[in-house]
């Protein structure tokens, strides 16, 4: 990649934050001028488009053009965008709300049209503008304000709504992992066609410590594996962990123990056509096999934008019409004199 | 049969084709009226379709019906046809009521059998005089004289039945002098990739037009008159595709990219199907999940600085209320096509009212105003999309286009514009001198409309929402009295759109005291009326509104010239309320209908009378 001439200063706006102190967002906003930065998109070609919710605050701190829209249908709005004008590189904000259960249609159907967005999911498992409501990612018995005595319904799971749509590029990252969230932003914006990235984030007032048991100091490194294309699939403090094949599913070993080697642990292939072991990997969840962060699945697949834009080349090439009336003056007509 | 000497001249005829709907009524019935354009008639038709796309073969509510309406100085597709042609008897049963008292029928006398009376429920084995029919009837063997036509052709007995509409067509062709080259061209353009089928039509067309011509078969030798229209070239075109080229005009003249967000709905698909062919001229029309992603990804485009349009109908037109609010605040130039059709609901959703006016002027939630025009006929579509596309782009507003299943289905002969006939649409981009400290909200002081900055633009980069904004940074702002301020802007912005449209027509007699008003697609029928009006001595003026927010800038200065004012429109009075509101002082009588139909001119006419022989 050629030096980058922008500095994250660049795509900052003049616009003070006004996140909650302590929420997730703001580690997420800091990593995303940070990796627009880094892969060098001028700030007029980016724009930035979000629904309703906290997270959909964030194009007004972007100096980019942002439009921040209406509840659940950024995915939508973001679609006619990059098809209208596919020179610019388009990101798509939502939460889990907005995303997942307003939104849920538009975001299926974006990720299933293959359309050239880059989807960052903020996933904090609540509704925070209206003050703490479960969201369709809470788990079942979850309780809240609008759920008193728990949920009596199942979450989504949103690598698996990504991957039942067909999806083509699906990564993780944690609020607190800025290294890893540069990373994952940088490839979502690189991969062309829908790039669907779950952010983990926390939210201090509503659901403080939702995804401790993933994050906390003490664990995180037992509890998570950065996947990285080609190399082998290994974590823990020493990583002396290692995730390797026990028939149809996957399985944790620790290197040395009832006779696994490095050469039984998996090497991940982020690239490979078929989702099975992406969505294994992106089910993990922390218990019985460590979550999965990282750049699961990126694969080239046809975009719909690029496909838009090439039928209409062919097309005009083919019939030749310049203007409406060359057109008109093609089909049946007659002349009255 | 009635001999031939019985030679009539008219200026112009009615034809119904009627059958089930599996049939190809339609078919027939557009083959008719292109031919008859083509020798130079004005046409206007209505597609008169059931709901269900296939209702049980036979049925009543599975008949499907095309009238069509050819010859000089015609505006509507007529009230009652002169000849019916009815496939089968259930055909006959619902559309009897079409026929004038002096008019023909012609019947595929095959179907009349036991089991096809049985399915159209007759009572008894003569559903003529079950029917009270005193009209003449012609009985054609169209069924077995199609099959016999087909019997060397080594087709199924299904696909030889499927032909029957085109022996049926034939035989018109013969009664109506029509040459049937023309029609075999458009046969071949139809079945371009089915040669066999092709083949069998052509036969099937001759067969029906050596039939009439063998057993002298004659309703009468009618001569239709050649309209005497302006020289040019022209075509046949239905409101939904003329809205679709208004649009493809507009974008031209705008030198903005066309976008079109949409999803199927009757009777407005039309419009999405013709945008989606238009690649060839590099329109993107991107058939989305549901209404409300037709709506965002339109507002979407506009943002990224395409002309923008959502079609629809009224049930659509509502899933769409929050996106169109959302640009009425981000103040973007959006179109809004709803092709009107019954409710609420699902209601009627293949026939014609004039019922979401006032959806589309007020629906929404907050203080939302926005821009609403009407077409007054199918050709008219065209002209209106262009100015709602105009009036989008140029005072940065979304604006609905009312046009209904009436017009959008019904057709007429157009004479195609010189792009030269419509105006440069001007994009109200920033100006350099005002790039300095530029905010998304600051607006022209004249026309109060803000700035068009697209997206790829260096330097300004800027943010929009759904928010409300403070009108001088352009900041979130929840200040109160900036929220009073920008709601006033935003209606005084769309208020001002009224000096940049035509001011309001009176036709027939403008000294009158009687005026009758109108508005969108029922002009062809309300012009009619008055003109028979006037022809009977009775004065009336006519109005009829296609600018229905802003209203003309003279709309009240015509309104107080008269005694009695009266509003005639398919639903129960939405646009006599509108005026009422504005014009507190006008006396407005109402003539409604909503019953899924157009006017016939016959009712207007009646109502008028007894409006203004009322002290």
């Amino acid at each position: 990649m050629e030096q980058s001439t922008f500095t994250p200063a660049n795509y900052k706006s003049d616009q003070s934050v006004r996140w909650c102190p302590g929420c997730g967002d703001h580690a997420v906003l800091n990593s995303l001028h940070k990796a627009m930065a880094n892969i060098g998109i001028a700030p007029h070609k980016t724009a930035v488009i979000s629904g309703i919710g906290c997270s959909s605050r964030l194009p007004y701190y972007m100096n980019t053009y942002g439009f921040h829209t209406i509840h659940g249908r950024a995915a939508a709005i973001a679609t006619g965008f990059k098809v209208a004008n596919p020179e610019m590189t388009v990101w798509q904000i939502s939460g889990d709300g907005d995303g997942l259960a307003i939104g849920g249609n538009h975001f299926i159907h974006a990720v299933r049209r293959n359309i050239d967005l880059n989807i960052i999911l903020f996933n904090n498992k609540i509704y925070g503008l209206t003050k703490g409501q479960y969201s369709p990612t809470s788990d079942r018995g979850f309780v809240s304000k609008s759920s008193p005595y728990g949920t009596t319904e199942d979450p989504f799971i949103p690598a698996e709504l990504v991957f039942g749509a067909r999806g083509n590029f699906f990564a993780r990252s944690i609020d607190v992992e800025l290294a890893i969230s540069q990373e994952v932003l940088a490839a979502a914006a690189l991969h062309k066609g829908a790039s669907v990235v779950e952010m983990l984030t926390n939210c201090v007032i509503f659901n403080n410590g939702i995804h401790n048991f993933i994050t906390d100091r003490e664990n995180r490194a037992e509890r998570t594996i950065h996947l990285v294309h080609g190399e082998k699939m290994l974590f823990g403090k020493e990583k002396n962990k290692g995730l390797v094949r026990d028939g149809f599913l996957l399985k944790a070993v620790e290197l040395g123990k009832d006779g696994y080697t490095i050469d039984d642990v998996l090497v991940h292939d982020a690239h490979t056509q078929s989702n099975f072991l992406h969505q294994q990997l992106a089910m993990m969840d922390g218990h019985e096999l460590p979550l999965a962060i990282g750049i699961i699945r990126d694969v080239e697949a046809p975009t719909y934008n690029d496909e838009i834009d090439h039928q209409v080349a062919t097309v005009r090439a083919k019939k030749g019409f310049n203007t409406l009336r060359d057109m008109i003056l093609a089909g049946e007509t007659w002349e009255v004199k | 049969m009635l001999e031939k000497a019985n030679v009539k001249s008219l200026d112009k005829v009615v034809v119904r084709f009627s059958g089930d709907s599996g049939d190809g009524m339609q078919l027939a019935g557009n083959i008719f009226t292109n031919v008859s354009a083509g020798v130079g008639n004005s046409v206007s038709t209505f597609p008169d379709y059931p709901a269900e796309v296939r209702a049980p073969q036979g049925s009543l509510s599975g008949v499907s019906g095309f009238q069509v309406s050819v010859g000089s100085g015609v505006h509507t597709p007529g009230d009652q046809c002169d000849v019916l042609v009815a496939m089968n008897p259930a055909a006959l049963k619902q559309h009897v009521k079409f026929l004038k008292p002096n008019g023909v029928i012609i019947i595929d006398i095959d179907s009349f059998k036991e089991e096809g009376l049985k399915k159209a429920q007759f009572a008894t084995d003569d559903p003529i005089k079950e029917l009270g029919i005193t009209a003449q009837v012609v009985e054609v063997p169209v069924t077995s004289m199609t099959k016999a036509a087909l019997a060397d052709s080594g087709m199924d007995n299904k696909s030889v039945l499927k032909c029957r509409n085109i022996f049926a067509l034939g035989l018109v062709c013969w009664l109506f002098d029509r040459p049937l080259e023309n029609a075999v061209r458009m046969l071949k353009n139809k079945f371009a990739k089915k040669p066999a089928v092709f083949e069998a039509n052509a036969k099937v067309i001759q067969a029906g037009y050596d039939y009439g011509h063998n057993i002298h078969a004659s309703v009468s030798t009618y001569t239709i008159e050649t309209d005497n229209i302006k020289p040019g070239i022209y075509t046949d075109i239905n409101g939904n595709t003329a809205t679709a080229w208004g649009l493809i005009m507009a974008s031209e003249k705008a030198g903005r990219p066309l976008f079109l967000g949409s999803y199927p709905i009757t009777p407005a698909t039309d419009i999405l199907h013709e945008l989606a062919k238009r690649k060839d001229l590099g329109v993107k029309a991107c058939q989305m999940e549901d209404e409300i992603a037709g709506v965002c990804s339109a507002i979407g485009a506009s943002f990224a600085g395409n002309l923008a349009v959502t079609s629809t109908s009224g049930p659509g037109l509502a899933l769409k209320s929050e996106g169109i609010g959302l640009a009425v605040i981000a103040e973007l130039p959006l179109v809004i096509i709803d092709v009107q059709r019954g409710g609420p609901s699902t209601g009627l959703p293949t026939k014609t009212e004039q019922t979401d006016l006032m959806q589309a002027l007020y629906g929404r939630n907050g203080e939302s105003p926005l821009a609403v025009v009407a077409p007054a006929s199918p050709t008219d579509c065209f002209t209106m999309a262009f100015e709602a596309s105009r009036i989008a782009i140029e005072h940065m507003t979304p604006v609905i286009l009312l046009s209904d299943a009436f017009i959008g289905n019904g057709s007429s002969a157009w004479r195609i514009p010189e792009a030269s006939e419509y105006p440069e649409i001007k994009c109200h981009y920033l100006p350099e001198e005002k790039k300095e400290g530029w905010k998304p909200y600051h607006r022209d002081p004249e026309t109060l409309v803000r700035y068009w900055a697209i997206p790829g633009t260096e330097g300004l980069q800027h943010r929009l929402g759904g928010l409300e904004k403070d009108a001088v940074t352009s900041a979130i702002s929840t200040d109160p009295v900036n929220h009073e301020k920008m709601v006033n802007l935003r209606r005084e912005k769309v208020a001002r759109i009224a000096n940049d449209i035509p001011a309001q027509e009176v036709l027939c007699d403008a000294d009158a005291d009687t005026l009758l008003i109108g508005w969108g697609g029922t002009f062809g029928h309300l012009y009619t009326a008055a003109q028979e009006l006037c022809k009977e001595g009775k004065k009336i003026a006519f109005s009829h509104f296609r600018y229905i927010n802003p209203l003309p800038a003279n709309t009240g200065e015509i309104l107080a010239k008269y005694k009695k004012v009266i509003v005639a429109e398919l639903n129960t009075g939405m646009f006599a309320d509108y005026l009422q509101a504005k014009f507190p002082k006008t006396e407005i009588h109402r003539i409604n209908k909503i019953q899924g139909q157009p006017f016939l001119v016959s009712e207007v006419v009646d109502q008028v009378k007894n409006i203004i022989e009322e002290k």
